[in-house]
């Protein structure tokens, strides 16, 4: 049996194949068109994580999927499809990230929000776990001193919470203050979990206490700076404010800076 | 092509926009074309995606005047073959470090890059499934340079001079490329069935 070309031609044409439904969506999330989403156990219960191949767009306290896919729509202006689970490279570097690995790279898709807030919310990816800040210390490090509110309003539009921890981000008179992942009482139990006493360290600021000085180094820190917290108790010296301790002859320490939330409140 | 040239003017004024009427309007032809360079689905669908985001990515860097002026087939072509290209070359590097630990298998590397007399063998097993599935694995027996072309040519469809473009050949070469890859198929078609029809009288 001989084979015409027109039957070679017809065969080849033949094996043009569909392409599998899968390929379409992984190019949108892919470039970032589409998001991609899956529920992730946290210390304060199950969260919604959203990502694309941009990096983490997304993460909320939703109740349902429903509710978080038109929630995500109305915010971004993409659709967000489920997926059964989180890449598991990202999970895992979301792990590590909570457990205070700062070093484990964790992508951001942070378009459509502003200069300013991006630059509130690097200015918080610093802040060590364990470790709190007053919001003027931020407004202060990202040279807007005065802009203290704007801060606090910044962090509440995080869309990212845990993995950009605005949770370590309190009030300049020492209170906790608020939480945009299901609200005060939440950021106390993840600042618990971080190794803090939220209420010792509410209690301590309601006391007036606002810096600890070594009375061996002769340096004044934020009280959660990890050089305070290694000042042994007959050492401490508490501070009401920096010109207290500037007076005491006692300079900021270059870690913590305390001078910045000075400056601001 | 007409609806190439309104989807290349909607690109051009906002890619966001109109990049998922690319993809979906595309997707078959791209994966087929990695489907019968590479002869896994899991791989063509991979070479297919990264294909996309490449565009997706040339497209975003391109002045609006470079995007109206784009071959939309053959470029697209050309993005999925660079990728096809590079997934051979790992397995072939691949089966080269792997090589020396299995003894002196030549089985192993006959599968990768066969060569159109050597392939007939397996090709008949998969005969007796489906013509189909022959004309695929007989596709893949063939050299490299003659499969994309016949692919580009004839499973996607594109004209000689888009082939041509494709590849960056002269569109002369090409056509013998064509032609001298369906000689090959049909010989190695008509060894498998002339073997078939022995085995079933025998």
């Amino acid at each position: 049996m001989t084979l015409s070309d027109k039957d070679l031609e017809t065969a080849m044409a033949d094996l043009m194949t569909p392409a599998p439904p899968t390929l379409a969506l992984g190019v949108l999330v892919e470039v970032g068109m589409v998001d991609r989403y899956a529920r992730f156990d946290a210390p304060i219960g199950p969260l919604v994580v959203a990502w694309n191949g941009l990096g983490v767009s997304a993460v909320e306290a939703a109740p349902d999927d429903t509710t978080f896919e038109a929630n995500h729509l109305a915010r971004t202006g993409r659709r967000a499809v489920r997926a059964d689970a989180l890449p598991a490279a990202l999970a895992r570097a979301i792990e590590r990230r909570l457990g205070g690995d700062r070093q484990v790279r964790i992508d951001l898709d942070l378009r459509g929000h502003t200069d300013f807030e991006r630059d509130v919310w690097r200015k918080a990816l610093e802040i060590p776990r364990g470790e709190v800040r007053p919001y003027g210390w931020i407004a202060a490090e990202i040279g807007r001193p005065k802009a203290v509110r704007a801060v606090g309003t910044a962090l509440g539009h995080n869309p990212v919470p845990l993995i950009v921890p605005c949770h370590r981000v309190v009030r300049t008179d020492g209170s906790i203050g608020q939480y945009s992942l299901g609200g005060p009482e939440n950021k106390r139990t993840i600042l618990a979990t971080e190794g803090l006493d939220p209420d010792a360290m509410e209690a301590a600021a309601r006391s007036g206490l606002r810096y600890i000085g070594s009375d061996t180094t002769h340096v004044v820190c934020l009280p959660t700076c990890r050089h305070a917290k290694r000042v042994t108790p007959p050492h401490r010296v508490p501070f009401r404010s920096l010109a207290a301790a500037a007076g005491a002859g006692y300079r900021p320490c270059r870690v913590c800076r305390p001078a910045s939330g000075a400056i601001a409140a | 092509m007409d609806t190439d040239g309104t989807l290349l003017t909607a690109l051009a004024d906002d890619l966001d926009g109109s990049f998922e009427t690319l993809v979906l309007a595309h997707q078959d032809r791209l994966f087929s074309i990695a489907l019968r360079v590479l002869g896994d689905r899991h791989e063509a669908e991979e070479a297919a995606q990264d294909a996309f985001v490449r565009a997706y990515r040339a497209l975003g860097s391109y002045e609006p005047g470079r995007i109206l002026e784009l071959r939309l087939r053959p470029w697209l072509a050309t993005i999925v073959l660079n990728l096809c290209r590079s997934r051979l070359a790992r397995r072939a590097a691949r089966a080269a470090v792997a090589r020396p630990a299995l003894s002196l298998d030549a089985t192993e590397l006959g599968t990768l890059e066969p060569r159109a007399d050597e392939a007939a063998e397996p090709a008949v097993a998969a005969a007796r499934r489906d013509t189909r599935e022959t004309w695929a694995a007989l596709l893949l027996t063939l050299p490299p340079a003659y499969r994309t072309a016949v692919v580009l040519r004839h499973v996607d469809g594109l004209s000689y001079p888009e082939v041509a473009t494709a590849l960056d050949r002269p569109e002369g070469t090409v056509k013998a490329q064509v032609h001298r890859g369906l000689a090959l198929l049909r010989t190695a078609f008509e060894a498998a069935q002339r073997r078939e029809r022995e085995e079933m009288t025998a």
